[in-house]
């Protein structure tokens, strides 16, 4: 068994994102050993059962919307909460901020990327897809900072491209593919 | 553009431990990220460019720590936040706490006192008003100021009104209040039985005891040992059988005290003493 390249993947998301993100997380392995981070703005009229429509879309028992101070653990798929922010803390465990919200969002794509850049560094895997506005761009530049990999939608294959090209726009070192590439790029990196 | 670039964890720890000495507030215990943050916002509301900067600042200009303690404790609040909560305080808990004869009541980590008033309107409807006695307390000097004038923004009264609505209010909510141009009192009747007071929950301590303790969305910003501790603060401040309640993200789960509670509603986060 070899070693992943990352210990996380966060994935952040609003308009047109939920179809993708479910492109993305069917395609991985079945046990996969690291957490998977979800930040997705959620539609008015898509209220809290997101995380019930999730697990039930992916044949999984739980997706789940982490509480304060709960434990990061591998191999679950996590879902920030509607109405907070969702950061982790050094020593792995999920913390939640109720704070206003930022660009107009809470949770805040930006707030959670940058937070967990900063605990898992290099190991941080971002991935920002199709929105209609600019959250994520900043943070996925503190991923790129503190040595992660960021992956954005190319905009021709999102539904509202708006957000993906923000965050190229700031960060040109950024990877742009296809949701068919990052399939085949998560399958290269993750291992079980 | 990288806000949080400017000031680095060794830098914040070393403001905190100035602020202790010089003002005696110890932030050391709050949760590193959310603190990162907040104080990052403010070194660039302030033109702070680096840590040095602000240090000075703090350390030289009481206003301008006034300023950073309203920017790092969050003050969000609202009036019925969270409709289910306040729909089974109404049907599990206000029904044993008609049982007592004097109800004592703590709101800890009060805010600007919206959710203080919004069990006053629910002890009033349920006609335990005046037979209760609440105390509301913060660490923040000008949310008490606000708390204690009644005053609210006007702003988001539809809102308010739809959240009591929800929570099984059947009255006329505009009756609470009364509206002057952009602001609204709450009526000084349901305010009648508050001591608005300042209490540090990381340095103060058991003040009396209570049958009922609300602390929501204050402990999502302390690490876990300070919140072990204001746990443990709660439990002593507790009659026996008393309840806690947490906001709807946080739990007694991995806590010391997850023992000594239990769940009486799951996802309002009501819990229970168990002695
Ligand atoms: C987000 S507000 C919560 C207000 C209200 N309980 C609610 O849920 O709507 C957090 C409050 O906790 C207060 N707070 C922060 N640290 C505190 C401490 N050490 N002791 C007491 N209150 C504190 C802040 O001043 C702020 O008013």
């Amino acid at each position: 068994m070899e070693k992943n390249k990352f210990d996380i993947i966060t994935i952040g998301g609003s308009a047109g994102s939920i179809g993708v993100a479910l492109i993305l997380l069917k395609s991985l392995p079945e046990h996969f050993q690291i957490p998977i981070v979800l930040i997705i703005h959620r539609m008015k009229n898509i209220t809290s059962q997101l995380n019930k429509l999730l697990a039930k879309e992916l044949g999984i028992k739980e997706v789940v919307e982490p509480e304060d101070k709960e434990p990061i653990r591998a191999g679950i798929i996590y879902l920030a909460a509607q109405n907070y922010h969702l950061l982790v803390e050094q020593g792995n465990t999920f913390s939640l901020d109720y704070s206003e919200p930022v660009n107009f969002s809470r949770p805040s794509i930006d707030v959670s990327f940058e937070s967990i850049a900063r605990v898992y560094k290099h190991k941080t895997l971002a991935i920002l897809l199709s929105g209609a506005n600019k959250d994520g761009a900043a943070g996925l530049g503190r991923v790129i900072g503190e040595g992660g990999t960021a992956i954005v939608q190319s905009p021709e294959t999102a539904e509202y491209p708006a957000m993906p090209k923000a965050a190229i726009d700031i960060n040109p070192s950024v990877l742009i593919q296809s949701p068919e590439q990052t399939v085949h790029y998560l399958l290269n990196q993750i291992t079980t | 553009m990288d806000e949080n670039n400017s000031i680095h964890i060794k830098e914040l720890d070393e403001i905190l431990q100035m602020l202790l000495h010089r003002y005696g507030y110890d932030f050391s215990n709050y949760t590193k990220a959310s603190l990162l943050r907040r104080v990052n916002r403010f070194a660039k509301e302030t033109d702070s460019a680096t840590a040095y900067d602000l240090k000075y600042k703090l350390l030289n200009s009481e206003p301008i720590f006034q300023l950073f303690l309203q920017e790092v404790t969050v003050n969000v609040t609202e009036l019925f936040r969270d409709p289910a909560y306040y729909k089974s305080l109404r049907e599990k808990v206000l029904p044993v706490l008609a049982s007592y004869p004097i109800i004592k009541i703590w709101h800890a980590g009060c805010s600007t006192g919206e959710e203080v008033f919004s069990m006053c309107i629910m002890l009033h409807e349920a006609g335990l008003l005046k037979r209760a006695r609440i105390y509301a307390t913060d660490i923040n000097p000008a949310n008490l100021e606000k708390a204690r004038s009644g005053i609210i923004p006007l702003a988001h009264m539809k809102e308010y009104t739809t959240n009591y609505l929800k929570s099984g209010g059947k009255n006329d909510f505009a009756d609470y209040y009364s509206a002057r141009y952009d602001h609204a009192i709450i009526n000084e009747e349901l305010r009648s039985q508050v001591i608005f007071s300042q209490h540090n929950l990381v340095s103060d301590n058991v003040f009396n005891e209570f049958q009922f303790i609300s602390c929501r969305n204050v402990m999502i910003y302390f690490d876990k040992q300070l919140q072990d501790r204001v746990l443990q603060l709660f439990y002593d401040s507790l009659s026996s059988l008393g309840f806690l309640t947490l906001g709807l993200k946080e739990t007694l789960l991995f806590s010391v005290v997850k023992d000594k509670f239990n769940n009486i509603h799951k996802t309002t986060k009501i819990y229970r003493r168990k002695d």
